[in-house]
């Protein structure tokens, strides 16, 4: 019997498996991932699409990993059902493997929307290896020119970047005004736009799609989408990048409680004992909103897998919470944001801005009560760090508030006592 | 572990730590080449950090529960459990800048050519590191420290 069981060994499986062995040398661990090699980088799919890495520099642990850390990897099979009495986890094949304390870590999957052509041959999501090497063998096979990326947030921006790498003409879909609406207040997503058309992506916003449509000679095949508006844009493949959303199959039906994603304490334990859930199936605390929800990012998923692995060893750790935090390296714009970067008529919070359109520089944060909340950073994020420190903490910034976004912000601009306290010098 | 520390009141801020640190990470090793022809561009990892009448020099501090380790999106950034030291390997790489973005010291670079980033590696095969060894004010200082 296997003292631990997780499922999906991806970032927050990784987190956990390294977190037990920080408690438990001994007690056996095994993790069961329905992806052939699960320890990857998810976020380099794109970079496999464009041809930058190959699989290899996609792994982001050893082949050994496993062996290394002495967990059992049952891979490429799937998880078909849980016995919470029993504590099974059933797999495909029907082999059964009971566990002590379980780790949900199944992550999430791509939302695709019903959309009337969307069985036909070059559609694809964006998620795994398996998207990738699946569209980089049709790009090679159809000689593949164009393409239509559903979806302009950040999944979006990368296949974007990674197709037109490999030279064919995208067009992007998105359904709100704005690219990166999620991430970016318009300003700053106009700059990212000027940057993104100028390599040479058509930029449709405001509409969706609402047909695949079939190639004249073959209708199986994918020829072109039609978009709310009736235009029609011709295209080799479609990919559908609109978002992801818990993968919760495994669980349901189960006493599992559920709201969009698991529902967790800030031991990453569900309302059943000895079950827990991290990574982006789960809904896990927001420091800067207040109250639990869906985060799907690869930072974090590892924070909660290593909460999720001390709990699981016996070592009580809590979760000191995440927020929502990318960061961005598309078409040659770095990008930081953060928590509350573009609030909509919050009359609680006070906005200082920077830009200059010239430099393509963007600065911008958000304050509440002094304290700073959310940030935006284009095309100057050395220092981004700094900033985040000062939110992730709660500083209170009054005092130098008008030395945050100048040019020369660094560590020397911080009060001797914070910097005593950051330990920076001595 | 040892690491590099920072004695504020000696620093003139004059950066000779940043111009030793970019040669000691050059190919060729020669200032002029460094600075003027070698490319990809190498990269200081040290930084002044001033707002006068205060400077000092910044690099990675090798934290102890490092932020960048656990937010790498691939592996690249890890901590030697041994030595303690903070390591980046720049062919696991992707250039996401996420560790810039959890990084409290700002002590990570963007080496832009090579679209990968840059951090003091505490010159590895030199005696000292190089800023610490060529700093004219003693304002660094390579000791052991407890954290
Ligand atoms: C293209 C792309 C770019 C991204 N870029 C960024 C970025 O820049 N920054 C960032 O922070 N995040 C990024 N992300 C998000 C990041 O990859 C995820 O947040 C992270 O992978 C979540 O890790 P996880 O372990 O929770 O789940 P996942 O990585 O989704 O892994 C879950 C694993 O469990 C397996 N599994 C699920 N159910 C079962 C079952 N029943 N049986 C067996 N196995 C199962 C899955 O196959 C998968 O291997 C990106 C994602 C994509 C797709
Ligand atoms: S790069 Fe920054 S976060 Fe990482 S160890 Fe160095 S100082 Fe700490
Ligand atoms: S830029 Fe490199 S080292 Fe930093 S998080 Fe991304 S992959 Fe890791």
């Amino acid at each position: 019997m296997a003292k631990y069981v997780i499922v999906g060994a991806s970032a927050a499986g990784i987190g956990a498996v390294e977190a037990i062995r920080e408690i438990d040398t001994a007690g056996t661990i095994t993790v069961i991932s329905d992806e052939a090699c699960p320890q990857y980088s998810r976020p380099m799919i794109s970079d496999y699409v464009s041809g930058k890495a190959d699989f290899n520099k996609m792994k982001c642990r050893d082949d050994e990993f496993w062996k290394q850390l002495k967990a059992e990897a049952i891979t490429g099979k799937k998880a078909t059902a849980l016995n919470l009495t029993e504590k099974t986890v059933t797999l495909e094949s029907g082999e059964k493997v009971p566990y002590e304390k379980l780790l949900l870590a199944t992550g999430g999957k791509p939302f695709v929307p019903k959309m009337e052509g969307q069985e036909k041959d070059g559609v694809f999501t964006f998620t795994t290896i398996t998207d990738a090497q699946r569209i980089a063998a049709k790009i090679d096979a159809i000689k593949a020119k164009s393409a239509v990326v559903i979806g302009a947030g950040l999944i979006g921006l990368s296949v974007t970047e990674a197709l037109t790498k490999r030279g064919l003409k995208v067009t992007m879909v998105e359904l709100q005004d704005k690219i990166l609406s999620l991430l970016l207040d318009p300003q700053a997503s106009e700059m990212v736009e000027g940057a993104v058309k100028a390599a040479g992506v058509n930029i449709v916003t405001g509409q969706s799609v609402q047909k695949i449509i079939g190639k004249h000679d073959n209708d199986a095949a994918v020829g072109g989408v039609i978009l709310t508006k009736g235009d029609t844009v011709q295209c080799d493949l479609v990919i559908v990048a609109i978002g992801v959303i818990p993968r919760t199959e495994l669980v349901a039906g189960a006493a599992i409680k559920i709201n969009r994603g698991i529902i967790v304490d800030n031991t990453m334990q569900t309302n059943v004992p000895d079950v827990y859930a991290s990574g982006d199936v789960a809904e896990a605390y927001d420091f800067v909103l207040g109250q639990n929800r869906l985060l799907p990012l690869w930072p974090l998923a590892m924070q909660e897998g290593h909460v999720a692995g001390h709990n699981m060893a016996g070592q009580k750790s809590t979760y000191e919470g995440g927020t929502n935090m990318s960061s961005l390296k598309y078409f040659g714009i770095p990008i930081v944001s953060i928590g509350l970067a573009n609030p909509k008529d919050d009359p609680t919070v006070e906005v200082l801005v920077k830009s200059d359109f010239e430099r393509k520089v963007y600065k911008k944060l958000v304050l509440r009560n002094n304290v700073i909340v959310g940030m935006t950073m284009v095309n100057c994020i050395e220092r981004a760090g700094v900033i985040f420190y000062l939110l992730k903490n709660g500083i209170n910034i009054k005092k130098f508030k008008d030395q945050l976004l100048v040019d020369s912000f660094c560590l020397a601009t911080l009060p001797a006592s914070l910097q005593k306290k950051m330990n920076v010098v001595q | 572990m040892k690491k590099i520390v920072a004695k504020q009141e000696a620093c003139m801020g004059c950066g000779l730590c940043e111009v030793h640190c970019t040669v000691a990470h050059s190919k060729t090793k020669d200032i002029i080449k460094a600075y003027n022809s070698e490319r990809p561009k190498p990269i200081s990892r040290v930084t002044r950090e001033i707002q006068k009448p205060v400077s000092f020099a910044i690099q990675c501090r090798h934290c102890e529960d490092a932020p960048c380790v656990v937010a790498c999106l691939t592996g690249a950034m890890t901590k030697d459990p041994k030595t303690g030291e903070v390591k980046h390997n720049k062919d696991k790489c992707m250039g996401c800048w996420t560790c810039i973005m959890v990084c409290p010291y700002g002590a990570i670079k963007m080496d832009k050519e090579n679209k990968v980033i840059a951090k003091c590696d505490l010159c590895q095969g030199l005696k000292e590191p190089a800023c610490v060894a060529n700093c004219p004010n003693q304002a660094l200082e390579f000791k052991e420290v407890r954290s």
